[in-house]
């Protein structure tokens, strides 16, 4: 691989990732309501306490975050300070910084989305690969179809249906959160909190892989059609390979090709993926955290997580583009 | 038989195959019946209208028969040194351990026929791997290597992956895997129909030399009949799922005994007739209808009442042709030439 070809897939990526700032920065802005004015309405409601000076403690605070100044000039302040690093402070959660309410939200969304998004991977691949495989027993050929009924069910309605039955019902795992708030103080490395945070993440997980395996498997289901046809696993047949071998090194390795692209795909969108079914299970993660963010109308929140999104895809797809051809050999860079 | 140098012991012999497909529509009888014997070392060219059953037929050889089709009936024995065996009596295991080792079969769409992520090295060390499992990794490759020197490809083509070769290139590794093992049997069906005419000869010589290096029977699986006349010694002619005549190459095109054989061999582009083309009137049935009797009839210009009745029996001549026509007795005498000739009855 070429150097050249490594600068240029660079500048691609912060373009795209500029491109996406841009218009993320924008649309919330569409919205007229006072982030600050919001605030402290929402304090008068829950508390009665209105200051007497409101429309100057709200100025101030507006000249404090910048919010005063022309759209274009906070456009430019705002891509400065991210460009060091700075995503500025919450404006819900003031003085805490979004860098610091990202900090402590994001392990929690990345260890749940990263284990459903392999498992539902796996899973699905592999039900999808022996679906396709003429000499599969007609049972795994036929499981593709409930999978795609539960696909169709949207996570958070079938999450609703797991809380209700196996956690509300039958009482067999937590309702909610991501651990026992009453045992531990907070997250602490022992054998008992890991545990206990296995425990709640069970059915979030559930709701997450029950719904989106079948994708997984239909997809892979629809290569594999394909590729059992081709001419080169007919000819592994006519060479006398055992079926095993030919199934994976024949057929899985040339239809799993583009699945390994969807799973970059969807990695890169593991931050966004699980917001509604973080939200039901009350799970500390980025997806409560955006939603809370939305409601409050917290720009340098949304545009915190926003930004966290738009890299992570950017590098994801950077990171496939890179490896592909050490899938596909047929797929090389360095030609002029 | 003519030219054939050093054939002596049968190598194949095929008594009464028959595959039927069962489709939606009813059953299709695609090889009804074939008898065929391969002597080591001999050339055999298969030809036919498409549809005939000679790709069916050399699918049911490799026990590469899916359903909706099954091998129905009859025997395909191979002689080894070591014995005979019925590859239609096979259980899975064993006819896996046959494909390549035995018999072994070059594609038509050579193209496509190599797994395009994997190196053309791994693919060859694999299907021996898959045959004998204790060999060491360095005495395969040297047998992967020879064998793509046999078939005029560099070694370093071992290293390379089939999207780096040209058609030709793969054809010929195709070729190389199918000698790996020294078969019995060669099944090449269209090896060439992908390359042009200049590549078409070279792979077929390539063909022709490692055969006769490893001394195996080839089964040439075609319509070009000028490659046939090259290359084969025998040529089998194939109708609707019969041989209707297998002679040597010579005899078939200077004397052939079946009607249909006769206007094959008169449909062919002639130097003394120039510009005159003579095409076989009617179309190949429907192996779903097919006509009663002798299933040419409809089309044959020397049909009389028994042909539209009774099937022709299958006469072998003092010489070792074989014909399967009422025009000739049990002995391949022309028999029922008194018979009265009638002009072609029409299609139904």
């Amino acid at each position: 691989m070429k150097i050249g070809y490594l600068v240029r897939r660079f500048l691609f990526l912060v373009f795209v990732v500029w491109t996406a700032a841009t218009v993320l920065f924008f649309i919330p802005r569409l919205s007229r309501v006072n982030p600050i004015r919001e605030r402290f309405a929402e304090i008068q409601r829950s508390t009665g306490y209105a200051p007497r000076d409101l429309e100057n403690i709200i100025k101030a605070f507006e000249t404090k975050f910048g919010l005063d100044k022309p759209l274009i000039e906070q456009y430019l302040d705002y891509m400065g300070s991210v460009l060091r690093g700075d995503l500025g402070v919450s404006l819900m959660r003031y003085p805490r910084t979004v860098v610091d309410l990202i900090g402590q939200a994001l392990p929690w969304t990345v260890i749940l989305l990263t284990v459903t998004t392999l498992l539902t991977f796996l899973i699905g691949t592999g039900i999808g690969a022996l679906a396709g495989w003429p000499r599969s027993p007609s049972w795994v050929k036929g499981m593709v179809t409930p999978l795609m009924v539960l696909a169709a069910v949207p996570g958070y309605l079938l999450g609703l249906l797991l809380i209700y039955f196996i956690a509300f019902r039958a009482k067999l795992l937590p309702l909610s959160g991501a651990y026992t708030t009453g045992r531990f103080l907070g997250p602490e490395l022992s054998i008992e909190f890991i545990l206990d945070v296995a425990r709640h993440a069970i059915l979030p997980a559930l709701s997450l892989i029950l719904t989106s395996v079948g994708f997984w498997a239909l997809g892979m289901r629809g290569m594999g059609v394909t590729v059992q046809g081709e001419d080169y696993v007919n000819f592994a047949e006519h060479k006398g390979l055992k079926q095993g071998r030919i199934f994976y090194w024949y057929y899985v390795r040339n239809a799993i090709l583009p699945q390994v692209t969807a799973l970059a795909l969807a990695f890169g969108s593991i931050v966004s993926a699980g917001i509604l079914v973080e939200n039901l299970y009350g799970f500390p993660g980025i997806g409560s955290l955006l939603n809370a963010a939305i409601l409050a109308n917290d720009f340098f929140v949304i545009y915190g997580i926003g930004m966290i999104t738009i890299v992570a895809v950017g590098v994801s797809m950077m990171i496939i583009d890179l490896t592909y051809p050490l899938l596909d050999p047929r797929i090389r860079y360095d030609r002029k | 038989m003519t030219s054939l140098n050093g054939a002596g012991q049968i190598a194949l012999e095929v008594n009464n195959l028959q595959v039927t497909y069962y489709t939606d529509s009813g059953r299709v009888k695609a090889v009804d019946g074939v008898d065929l014997t391969l002597k080591a070392g001999e050339r055999l060219g298969l030809v036919g209208e498409s549809g005939c059953g000679k790709s069916t037929l050399a699918l049911a050889l490799m026990r590469m028969i899916k359903p909706p089709g099954r091998i129905e009936a009859g025997s395909a024995i191979i002689h080894t040194d070591m014995g005979s065996i019925d590859l239609l009596k096979l259980n899975e295991e064993e006819i896996r351990q046959a494909r390549l080792s035995k018999i072994s079969y070059i594609p038509q769409g050579a193209m496509n026929s190599l797994n395009p992520v994997m190196r053309v090295g791994k693919q060859m060390i694999d299907a021996m791997r898959s045959h004998i499992p204790r060999a060491s990794e360095r005495e395969l490759t040297e047998r992967a290597e020879q064998a793509l020197e046999s078939v005029e490809l560099k070694r370093s083509v071992f290293r390379m992956y089939p999207h780096e070769l040209s058609g030709g290139m793969k054809q010929r590794v195709c070729i190389a895997i199918g000698i790996l093992l020294s078969p019995k049997v060669i099944i090449a069906d269209e090896p060439t129909s992908a390359l042009d005419v200049v590549v078409q000869r070279q792979v077929m010589e390539t063909i022709c030399r490692v055969q006769e290096k490893i001394h195996a029977a080839v089964i040439l699986i075609g319509h070009d009949m000028g490659l046939m006349a090259q290359i084969t010694n025998r040529v089998a002619v194939m109708y609707a799922g019969k041989l209707v005549e297998v002679s040597t190459v010579r005899e078939m095109f200077t004397d052939p005994l079946h009607p249909y054989a006769q206007a094959l061999i008169r449909s062919l582009p002639n130097l003394d007739n120039k510009g005159i083309f003579q095409g076989i009137p009617g179309l190949a049935p429907s192996l779903l209808r097919l006509p009663s009797g002798c299933v040419f009839h409809p089309r044959c210009e020397h049909a009389m009442e028994i042909c539209k009745s009774a099937p022709p029996p299958k006469s072998v001549t003092p010489a070792g042709r074989f014909v399967s026509c009422h025009l000739y007795d049990e002995q391949g005498n022309r028999a029922h030439v008194t018979g009265h000739k009638q002009k072609p009855v029409a299609s139904p």
